[in-house]
């Protein structure tokens, strides 16, 4: 058993620190969370997404999601050149409109890495990087600390992992807890300083709430810096229903050790409404401590333009389209 | 057992709906409004009160089906139209009967006007592989160079349904926008409020002529709330105010015409009231709603 990468007092004086000393140790706290009530838990995702959020507070909402995302990319036909634009839109997203805020990141695949940097300059946006054989985590552990590494080295600020699936539905919880706890250590710059830990949970794929809710535990456990949905890569992504679980459980984990934890939904995020009902979700579940792009993020590509297209309309009164904003 | 008689039978009334996305949704709103008989002023049937939102929900299903639209070749258009006009003419006594309270005609003199629609259909199902050889060119240019232009379909056309003149109803829907998808650009229409059954029943007719939903989007409800919205869309890219009637405020050609100016559409003024839809059309609704590409070519390459 690797020893635990946390050097936080928190985690130890919960006494939480020592539920990964074992599986059964492990696998008995994680089935002891208590269970999801999955129709309470859809009805209270419906329930805060009928807010109706007009004017002055919808600017804002618009312009704090605007400055939440994390501007992706991940395709097979990425080329440096798409990477560049991508780039130049997060750092100016409406070029006719110099004060619309920036994006909070771009993410791309580690090869891409160099090209962002550069393309970012000393813009105030971060670069993330999907690692450990990105999307199906299909690959063993050397390959995937290489694949961190490189994104590292190249330069990436942030490093979102995906968890292996095939593990966790087969109850090997204690693997992924150490390929959390070793890909973080390969986050680690040669000055001390780490890249910021994203923790893919690829929802869509663990079937129950109850499970989404263990997964977060786990990787919180681990020394995740934030929790996130999914890739995007599958067809059930973010919905409403499971960040809420992702939510409550930053929320308990905070109550319970004094470490924030970030959340990220990913994927199937499209719209200014959708967007909206997760910020009210995080207004109402987490709070204001939350409500910034350090610690909420959207991982999304068509969502910028429709917040655009809103933005335009408030400010014009007519209803914009798609002729008037970047095509990526 | 004996077979009920037909004075304890309930009738079945037809909820009207409208046709956006290939649907037939009620409006968003709820609403209907009470549509009478043109002539004995008697209830007909409760239309939906289309919305400012549902106007734009229907820009975005026409927007949405722009590219496959105009990307079909011209003969899966034309092939289209046919069958819509084959659908209407199969349901020829349907139609005859909401032409004739819709414009307070006998179902005698309706009768024509139904068939007139179904043949301008087909007449402009005829014209779309034909379109490219009168409106577009080979050009002679002092130069090495092949230099071609083809005409491209404009978008999303804003269509307001004619609101007078003899076989408006029908045949003037028919003949506002069959001309506008001829070409491959989609549209969204403001039905006449005072005589929208026969257009929410064209729905029905479209969504059975393999027509991909949202090409033809058909709204009714008052003119002073869908036509204001199309003018003043930004992903609306051309309007058509065939049936505008008012002089004055915010549903008259005027105060359209500004706010499409805005947004830099091209428009299409009003008909007079008074135009007889029975008439030859001619091309020049067809070629209005198109946008010329020229393609400059080496020559001896």
């Amino acid at each position: 058993m690797s020893s635990s990468p946390l050097s936080t007092s928190g985690l130890a004086a919960s006494g939480l620190a020592e539920v990964a000393s074992s599986e059964a140790s492990l696998r008995r706290f994680l089935h002891g969370l208590p269970g999801i009530d999955a129709v309470g838990l859809q009805a209270r995702a419906a329930g805060l997404g009928t807010r109706s959020i007009k004017t002055t507070a919808k600017a804002y909402a618009i312009d704090l999601a605007i400055s939440m995302i994390d501007l992706t990319t991940l395709e097979g036909a990425d080329t440096p050149g798409k990477v560049r634009s991508l780039c130049q839109k997060a750092k100016n997203p409406d070029p006719g409109n110099p004060d619309v805020p920036h994006t909070a990141a771009v993410c791309v695949y580690p090869d891409m890495v160099p090209f962002a940097k550069e393309a970012l300059g000393g813009a105030p946006i971060n670069v993330a990087a999907v690692a450990t054989a990105f999307p199906s985590g299909r690959a063993g552990l050397p390959v995937k600390l290489a694949d961190t590494a490189e994104a590292v080295a190249a330069g990436a600020d942030e490093v979102d992992m995906v968890i292996d699936r095939g593990a966790f539905l087969s109850g090997r919880y204690l693997e992924i807890y150490e390929l959390i706890a070793e890909i973080r250590k390969a986050c680690e710059r040669p000055d001390g300083t780490a890249a910021h830990l994203k923790v893919i949970f690829e929802t869509g794929e663990l079937v129950t709430y109850d499970n989404i809710r263990r997964a977060s535990w786990l990787a919180m456990l681990a020394g995740a810096d934030f929790i996130k949905t999914s890739t995007g890569k599958v067809t059930v992504n973010a919905t409403p229903a499971n960040t809420l679980v992702l939510m409550e459980a930053v929320r308990d984990f905070r109550e319970a050790t004094g470490i924030q934890v970030g959340v990220k939904p990913a994927g199937g995020i499209r719209t200014t409404k959708d967007a909206m009902k997760y910020l009210v979700m995080v207004n109402e579940i987490l709070g204001d401590d939350w409500l910034t792009p350090d610690w909420f993020r959207f991982g999304a590509s068509s969502l910028l333009n429709d917040l655009l297209m809103q933005r335009q309309k408030l400010a014009s009164g007519r209803y914009s389209g798609p002729d008037y904003v970047t095509v990526d | 057992m004996s077979e009920p008689t037909s004075a304890l039978r309930l009738d079945v009334y037809k909820t009207y709906k409208l046709f956006v996305g290939g649907k037939f949704p009620r409006s968003e709103s709820g609403r209907v409004y009470e549509v009478t008989d043109r002539k004995t002023g008697e209830w007909l049937a409760n239309a939906p009160q289309g919305t400012r939102k549902d106007t734009r929900d229907a820009v975005s299903a026409a927007r949405k089906a722009f590219g496959g639209w105009s990307g079909a070749t011209a003969y899966n258009r034309g092939q289209i139209l046919y069958r819509a006009a084959e659908m209407l003419q199969g349901r020829r006594e349907q139609y005859t009967a909401e032409v004739a309270v819709s414009e307070g005609l006998t179902a005698k003199k309706a009768a024509p006007l139904v068939d007139a629609a179904v043949d301008r259909l087909v007449w402009y199902a005829g014209w779309t592989d034909k379109v490219a050889q009168i409106a577009g060119n080979a050009n002679p240019v002092a130069g090495p160079y092949f230099n071609l232009s083809t005409p491209e379909p404009t978008g999303v056309v804003g269509v307001v349904a004619p609101q007078g003149g003899h076989g408006f109803s029908l045949l003037g829907l028919v003949s506002v926008l069959a001309p506008v998808i001829a070409t491959g650009n989609t549209a969204v229409v403001a039905l006449a409020p005072g005589a929208p059954l026969p257009g929410l029943s064209l729905g029905e007719v479209l969504a059975t002529s393999d027509l991909p939903g949202g090409v033809v989007n058909l709204i009714s409800g008052r003119t002073e709330d869908i036509a204001p919205t199309l003018a003043s869309h930004a992903d609306v890219n051309a309007l058509d105010l065939a049936g505008i009637v008012a002089e004055e405020g915010p549903a008259s050609a005027k105060d359209l015409e500004v706010a499409a100016a805005d947004t830099l559409k091209r428009v299409l003024r009003p008909e007079p009231a008074s135009h007889d839809w029975t008439t030859a059309p001619g091309t020049d609704r067809l070629l209005t709603f198109l946008e010329t590409k020229t393609v400059w070519h080496p020559m001896g390459m």
